[in-house]
């Protein structure tokens, strides 16, 4: 049944897809990716419709200046460190957060924000979760500093996604319509988007609903008509998550923060509000941080990840993909990632 | 990390709840949910109901694929 439908799609975006110019669409989420190269749905489009992946791999896009600086607060500070598996895995000058580890720093993998509020109920030491993720995550960091525990903080890498979609837009890059996130979606709802004058179709994670996205979007572009439509009805409104809207407002500012591959983004930062700074690791430890220094990772000079964060080339198209660079042995945080695209494509098999 | 799945809500002790994963149960923090009730789905990401989501299309599957696909022209 699955199959059929799929096919169905297939041939109904070929046909719509018949004699326009070339066109590229985007998307932005890492389960998309995973999606379309498990289901080989690229191999599904027509010739004139190219389907690229973008900055939306939450591990991906965090520049390592935010990585040296939770390194040199862990050597620097007796403090546990809190944070997500893939995370723990980037490298950094051949370190990582999971090399801290075996050198004896207490760095310990979470699976939920909440796990680290226990490890921090039930110990005397500071306890350092190190935030990242999309507007998916940041409701639940606001939850967790609103919580109130007294040896809890948070080293924000959170970033807003919906200015990113606008960055790359008046970037040099040619994209004529997005497949926007699910999951930021559920969040943000369908209003956020509707400024972004560009076609663009809020979808699901099955394949059916990667296929119909591909489909309203070649209509859309087809009929110029720069419009949001939400094909993940099932889980996302017009309002999006209101509530989680307020947390994440409540405990969140808007600054200006870099990306890697994108630069500075406008009003993409999380920072954690000067009302609950006793909860920001920046504040809380700012003498550690004044003397830190960011520096450029001479093992990475060869790494496109940032090429590959802007959809401007494939991961076949990096000299190290697969040889030097693998899912056992990355070079940069697209191979760490479970949601990287160089990641997605090593395990199963991208093209 | 922007990875979440979809689950049945079993039992309500708030702020948690059991979501059922396919046979895999889990306590996960429903705060950011209005009016949860039990035998409703939630999507979960990081231990945290982030949305509700429509039972009808997850158990009418095949059947709301087959109109969408008819509904096309
Ligand atoms: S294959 Fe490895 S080195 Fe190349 S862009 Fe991807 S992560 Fe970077």
């Amino acid at each position: 049944m699955r199959s059929k439908i799929i096919f169905e799609l297939a041939k109904k975006i070929e046909k719509e897809a018949n004699g326009i110019r070339d066109i590229k669409i985007m998307h932005l989420c890492g389960t998309h990716e995973d999606t379309i190269t498990r289901y080989n749905l690229r191999s599904l489009m027509p010739k004139n419709l190219k389907l690229l992946s973008g900055p939306g791999c939450p591990v991906c896009i965090i520049p390592d200046a935010d990585l040296q600086a939770v390194f040199h607060l862990i050597e620097n500070a007796n403090v546990v460190l809190t944070t997500f598996g893939d995370m723990a895995r980037v490298p950094f000058e051949g370190k990582s957060l999971f090399y801290f580890k075996s050198k004896g720093c207490e760095v310990k993998i979470v699976y939920s924000i909440f796990d680290a509020l226990e490890i921090a109920k039930r110990s005397d030491k500071p306890v350092v979760h190190f935030g990242i993720g999309f507007e998916t995550t940041m409701p639940s960091t606001a939850l967790a500093i609103l919580d109130g525990i007294e040896n809890f903080y948070v080293f924000s890498s959170h970033r807003f996604f919906v200015p990113a979609i606008n960055h790359l837009l008046s970037s040099n890059i040619k994209i004529d319509g997005f497949i926007n996130p699910g999951h930021v979606s559920t969040i943000v709802g369908v209003k956020a988007y509707e400024k972004i004058e560009i076609p663009q179709v809020i979808a699901g994670f099955e394949p059916e609903d990667v296929m119909l996205a591909v489909y309203q979007l070649v209509k859309s572009i087809k009929n110029g008509e720069n419009k949001v439509f939400n094909e993940y009805k099932r889980a996302v409104t017009y309002e999006g998550n209101v509530k989680a809207q307020m947390v994440m407002n409540e405990v969140f500012e808007r600054e200006n923060w870099d990306w890697r591959g994108l630069g500075v983004v406008k009003d993409s930062g999380g920072k954690i509000r000067k009302k609950y700074e006793e909860y920001d690791a920046l504040k809380v430890f700012e003498d550690i941080f004044s003397n830190f220094e960011i520096k450029e990772d001479p093992k990475k000079r060869a790494c496109r990840c940032g090429d590959v964060l802007k959809g401007l080339i494939e991961p076949l198209e990096c000299p190290l993909f697969n040889k030097v660079c693998n899912p056992k042995n990355p070079v940069g945080p697209c191979m760490v990632s479970v949601e990287g695209t160089c990641n997605i494509w090593a395990r199963l098999g991208g093209c | 990390m922007c990875l979440a799945i979809i689950g049945k809500v079993e039992s309500i002790e708030y702020p948690f709840a059991t979501v059922n994963f396919k046979g895999t149960k889990k306590k996960v923090r429903i705060d950011l949910i209005e009016d949860l009730k039990i035998g409703e789905y939630v999507l979960v990401h990081v231990g945290f109901a982030i949305q509700k989501v429509d039972s009808r299309e997850v158990e009418q599957y095949n059947e709301i694929w087959e109109n969408v696909i008819n509904s096309l022209q």
